[in-house]
């Protein structure tokens, strides 16, 4: 493998990603979204709430979720009110699996760009001229969506820290975050979420012509984080290191099954038939 | 020398659908080889072929030696093909577009960096090096698509359509270049065209496929005698002829026809006209000019393909 044209094609990919529109207005509104808007908009709600009805605490859909509520968690918030117990249950716990809409949603759009947006914009051909092997050819690609989604999650979850804890500050009257299962979360399922949408994407975009139609189709992977979080709000799923490391280990060896199925479908051949 | 290039009854399938059939031919060390055809003929075809970038469903191929089925990396790597398309990135710059390129064949940095500016330079591109492709004209972008083409100074220069959609000036700009591109280091130019004063001007010698079959191949001049045996000279007469001249006599002429101040004669060869010009001025013929007729590739060409026509009729 001559990784050298690997990094070469994801250079110049994430290059032109970041001069699309397209690509990087997502990039930079979402994270705003769930890195500052909605975190300062929760913590300004909760602690300004007054009175038995804007407490989240006796909401009963939430009494039930505390009743289920495993040790560890109970641990984390013993000795806390109800203002910084909630606070740390919506931010620090329930929060914790809309952060995976990240990587997934920033390694698809580029991995769409990458795949799809090139050979809508017939350029492939160019490409596929030059001695890169097949299999460097999808490396270079598939690396163009990994390397910057796992780099803007890990830059959105350090602002996510400082946001949390500093708009927190007031009521929690320390530094909290992160708790422990995040860097599970963060390390672990994050990159092997960015290579799932990578490796979906490469999968539709055989199928697909434009970078928009890729997109659209691997973006609908989403519905795997909303179900985990659905999970955990229901108490059926509690995102615990272990937990964490278990579904990020399933996750991995999804990847390598569909990393192995495009390694093999992927071929100049095809490539061409289906810019054609 | 071994030829660059050696098809031998090679065949491509697209869909159940022959691309082309039984093709045999070689291309020589040096020369400027074109390919003429309408659309769908599979000119891209073969270049894709050529490269490896797709497997030949029969016959075989082999360039510098090599199969590009198995060795198409290091067949790739001595090649430079300018696509039907430009195909540059057009978010990128000029020098950003043929410094990737570079990367991508392996040239070292420090000779990249040398190599794209002569690149930028020889194709009179420097001073638009750091703008946007998606700001050039047509014409630009196709002598920035040649440029890239040419970068990694490849042994095999395959030009697809390289004037397709241009206007006359950067048409001429463009001839210009093949040219002088195709006279450097004995480098193998492999053109793919429907426009046959292109490959007039440029090509030493030409194969015209239709439906991927292949019609003809050699050089204009055995081409000339191949499918249209003879030349025509015409003749400009002071004043009309007041014998009767009999050409048939004449050794080497196949006919001809004498009317008022112009005579036309067909000869098998230019060697006959000195001795058709002698019997005429016997003939108190007073002669102001003589013209040769030469059959254009143009002619050859629409007989070819009007054969085929009428042939699938």
């Amino acid at each position: 493998m001559n990784w050298k044209a690997v990094f070469t094609i994801a250079k110049k990919d994430i290059k032109e990603a970041r001069q699309n529109k397209s690509v990087w207005l997502p990039v930079l509104i979402v994270p705003l979204i769930f890195v500052v808007i909605m975190p300062v908009g929760l913590i300004l709600g909760v602690s300004s709430a007054t009175g038995a009805v804007g407490n989240p605490m006796n909401d009963p859909d939430f009494a039930v979720f505390l009743e289920k509520m495993p040790e560890f968690m109970s641990k984390l918030i013993n000795g806390m009110d109800s203002v910084q117990s909630s606070i740390v249950l919506l931010l620090g716990y329930l929060f914790a699996p809309f952060f995976l809409i990240l990587p997934l949603m920033f390694s698809t759009v580029i991995a769409s760009e990458s795949f799809a947006g090139e050979r809508e914009r017939k350029t492939i051909e160019a490409l596929l001229y030059t001695p890169a092997t097949d299999t460097e050819l999808l490396m270079g690609k598939v690396m163009a969506g990994f390397i910057p989604a796992v780099l803007i999650t890990l830059g959105s979850f350090v602002m996510y820290i400082l946001v949390v804890n500093g708009a927190a500050y007031p009521v929690m009257g320390r530094i909290w975050f992160p708790l422990p299962s995040w860097y599970a979360l963060i390390l672990w399922v994050s990159p092997a979420i960015s290579l799932l949408g990578i490796a979906a994407t490469v999968l539709i975009s055989a199928r697909v012509q434009t970078f928009m139609g890729a997109y659209q189709s691997s973006a609908s992977l989403v519905l795997l984080v909303l179900v985990l979080l659905a999970g955990q709000a229901t108490g059926v799923v509690y995102l615990s290191v272990a937990v964490s490391l278990l579904i990020g280990a399933g996750i991995f060896a999804i990847d390598a099954i569909l990393m192995y199925y495009a390694v093999r479908t992927f071929n100049r051949d095809k490539l061409l038939a289906s810019a054609a | 020398m071994e030829n660059t290039i050696v098809i031998d009854h090679l065949y491509h399938r697209f869909d159940g659908r022959y691309a082309l059939q039984d093709l045999s031919y070689e291309v020589k060390p040096g020369e400027v080889f074109a390919l003429l055809g309408p659309n769908g003929a599979g000119k891209t075809t073969t270049i894709r072929l050529l490269n490896g970038l797709y497997k030949p469903s029969g016959g075989t191929i082999r360039v510098f030696g090599n199969d590009p089925v198995t060795h198409g990396s290091e067949i790739r790597r001595q090649t430079g093909v300018l696509t039907e398309t430009s195909a540059l990135y057009e978010r990128l710059t000029a020098r950003e577009n043929l410094m990737f390129f570079g990367r991508m064949y392996g040239i070292v940095e420090s000779l990249l960096l040398k190599r794209t500016e002569e690149t930028l330079q020889f194709f009179a591109l420097e001073k638009r090096a750091d703008d946007r492709v998606s700001t050039f004209s047509k014409g630009m972008k196709q002598r920035l698509a040649l440029a890239r083409a040419f970068l990694n100074d490849p042994r095999i220069l395959y030009l697809d359509e390289p004037t397709a959609s241009l206007d006359p000036e950067s048409t001429l700009q463009v001839h210009e270049l093949i040219e002088s591109i195709s006279k450097q280091d004995d480098r193998t130019v492999f053109l793919c065209t429907h426009r046959l004063e292109e490959a007039e001007r440029l090509a030493d010698r030409v194969a015209i496929l239709n439906s991927g079959k292949l019609l003809a191949l050699g050089s204009l001049a055995e081409l000339r005698r191949q499918f249209n045996p003879g030349l025509w000279v015409e003749i400009d007469l002071l004043h009309p002829l007041t014998k009767t001249l009999d050409f048939r006599v004449l050794r080497g002429v196949l006919e001809g026809s004498v009317e008022g101040h112009k005579a036309r004669f067909q000869v098998v060869e230019e060697g006959a006209i000195p001795a058709l010009i002698s019997e005429m001025v016997r003939n108190d013929a007073q002669i102001t000019g003589v013209h040769q007729e030469k059959v254009s590739l143009e002619d050859i060409y629409f007989k070819l393909q009007t054969e085929v026509k009428e042939g699938q009729k």
